[in-house]
């Protein structure tokens, strides 16, 4: 036992006195839920957009008063011809313009139809889109008051959103960064700070040494667990505090999660270790091997429910699309273990299978 | 009297896969001399001495060192060893303190133990001064003797240098070499190896390894007169040429 305190210790000599690895433990997760929560978002706001009416009567002006009222939208300027719609958007500053056909009022009494055509400058397909579905939503609105008015009998379609009302993508962003930032933590620092025992030798003496190489790999991986425990109460700290998100169900389940998750990991970092010989090789295996399956197949930013098949498979043998499932409901519908003891299993199944397979590697290479 | 066996080795072999690093290797070392081993690089020196160090299984043989097994005891024979490489692996991180404390802990020393240890090896090494700073600021040559120390501190009974005079400057050689030899006089075996052929002049017995075999083994005076030249150099290549 004072051995193993012995070796953490020194662990934790090296971690604390080297500036990249205390970078990438604190200031790297602060940095990132920061930048997901704030900069990237899919929301939109105060969008300038251009009107072009052509009948400029009763009912357009009813509705570019519904727009502008809405914070999502700014009228920037009027504009009075079609040609010069390409031209704002060359400008720039301009995202979309709503186009009023002539005689709209008229139109929409004697016709029962009027026209009005949302054109969107798709150069950022992400924001075309948004803007296009508020459009839609405003208009509906805006029927919907109108068929009041008339009494008509209606049907209406009331949609609402559950556990994310306002459909916020910090909602989203917490969880996918959290798990991000724990696989990095946990696979990449370990398996960078293991290789970089063997790169300097010293991993030969200590395999020489009477320590058994399990109590090194344990020794190696235990500040790395503690550290990331830390991590994840910070990024939880930030993302309640800062944006709001909810942690509906228990933090004790959370956190024991997340452990779980931590392990896995960190035994992914181990099988890295092993199949490596220098850091370099640790890290890139960890970025293209570890990071981009979790950015690109957890579900994180990409629906899994819209990718094609053999993708979608393929996503299932990822940890972090469990985690993320799990900590989502955790946090955002507040269940209890009942409900995602599937998930939770399916974790552990992988966390054993790693570490089986880490130590078995770990002890071929020993021969 | 009687010369006390301290690595008993007996048809050594290590395979891997087709290849064999290893072949078929016997000899003894006895205890408080100075053993060399010498070979070119890729001669299965390196394999050899992984063995007998207890991190690297024999393919068929047997080898005991400090009276354990090395297959079936290879816990015990860990106890008993020392090692150093030929990078001086000491945490560069850490300061000379901090190392000592590290190395003396997981060999069990008690923390009395490591104190009085860290006081001497510091003293007698004349880094009193600088015994807060750390490793990686030190010249190769005080790194070198740092580490050969700490491969000491848990009083083995033989020492495993592996090329424990790489890259550093002759007079820096010269006292390293001093320091090995005030070891062997306090009955510590030391089991070297090198590719300096003047290092291994200052051996009381040589072996040679060419292709996976011991060559010749016997003190370097006995070896100079079996193959009829001045210096251990020309016995080398000598061997070499042979097997060529």
């Amino acid at each position: 036992m004072k051995r193993f305190i012995g070796f953490i210790r020194k662990e934790f000599y090296h971690i604390f006195r080297d500036k990249r690895s205390l970078f990438i433990l604190f200031g790297m997760p602060i940095a990132q839920i920061l930048l997901f929560g704030f900069a990237i978002t899919n929301e939109i706001n105060n969008v300038d957009i251009a009107i072009l009416d052509h009948s400029n009567d009763v009912e357009t002006q009813k509705i570019i008063n519904k727009i502008k009222s809405s914070p999502y939208f700014k009228i920037e300027n009027q504009i009075h011809n079609e040609k010069d719609i390409e031209a704002e958007f060359k400008k720039g500053k301009i995202k979309a313009v709503l186009i009023f056909e002539p005689n709209f009022s008229k139109n929409l009494v004697t016709k029962k139809v009027a026209t009005l055509q949302t054109v969107t400058d798709a150069t950022e397909p992400n924001v075309a889109s948004t803007i296009a579905n508020y459009t839609t939503a405003l208009i509906q609105n805006y029927q919907l008051q109108k068929k009041q008015y008339n009494n008509q009998i209606k049907v209406q379609v009331q949609s609402r959103m559950f556990y994310n009302p306002e459909l916020k993508s910090v909602f989203n962003f917490v969880p996918g960064v959290m798990t991000i930032i724990l696989m990095l933590v946990s696979a990449m620092m370990t398996s960078i700070s293991i290789t970089r025992e063997k790169e300097l030798g010293t991993m030969e003496i200590l395999l020489v040494s009477p320590i058994k190489p399990f109590q090194v790999i344990i020794g190696k991986v235990f500040p790395y667990i503690f550290l990331s425990i830390i991590n994840a109460i910070i990024i939880l700290i930030l993302g309640f505090f800062v944006f709001g998100m909810p942690i509906n169900g228990s933090l004790f389940l959370l956190l024991f999660e997340s452990i779980l998750f931590i392990i896995s990991a960190l035994s992914l970092g181990i099988l890295i270790s092993t199949i490596s010989d220098s850091q370099q090789t640790a890290m890139m295996l960890s970025l293209m091997g570890l990071m981009l399956p979790v950015i690109l197949l957890s579900g994180f930013i990409f629906p899994i429910k819209s990718m094609p098949i053999p993708m979608q498979l393929i996503s299932n043998i990822i940890p972090a699309k469990w985690f993320i499932i799990i900590i989502k409901a955790i946090m955002l519908k507040g269940v209890s273990i009942q409900y995602i003891w599937k998930e939770t299993l399916i974790l552990i199944g992988m966390t054993v299978f790693f570490i089986t397979l880490s130590i078995k590697k770990y002890k071929i290479r020993l021969e | 009297m009687e010369k006390e066996k301290i690595i008993a080795v007996q048809n050594l072999t290590k395979k891997f896969g087709d290849f064999t690093a290893v072949k078929n290797i016997s000899f003894d070392v006895y205890k408080g001399e100075i053993f060399g081993f010498l070979g070119a690089n890729g001669a299965g020196k390196t394999t050899a001495m992984k063995m007998l160090i207890g991190i690297s299984n024999p393919t068929s043989g047997k080898a005991t060192v400090a009276g354990f097994d090395v297959k079936e005891k290879a816990e015990m024979v860990k106890k008993n060893i020392g090692y150093m490489s030929q990078k001086f692996s000491l945490y560069d991180d850490l300061t000379i303190k901090e190392n000592i404390q590290f190395f003396g802990g997981i060999y069990g020393l008690s923390r009395t133990e490591i104190k009085s240890k860290t006081e001497s090896l510091v003293k007698e090494l004349q880094l009193e001064t600088i015994i807060n700073s750390l490793v990686g600021s030190l010249p190769l040559g005080w790194k070198q003797k740092l580490s050969f120390s700490v491969a000491l501190l848990h009083e083995p009974k033989i020492v495993f240098l592996d090329e424990p005079t790489g890259g550093v400057d002759p007079i820096t050689r010269r006292q390293f070499w001093e320091m090995i030899y005030s070891q062997a006089y306090k009955g510590t075996t030391i089991f070297v190896t090198t590719h300096y052929m003047d290092e291994a002049e200052y051996c009381d017995r040589v072996s040679i390894m060419v292709d996976g075999k011991i060559e010749a083994l016997d003190t370097p005076k006995n070896l100079k007169k079996h193959f009829k030249v001045d210096s251990m150099n020309e016995v080398f290549l000598k061997l070499a040429r042979n097997v060529e």
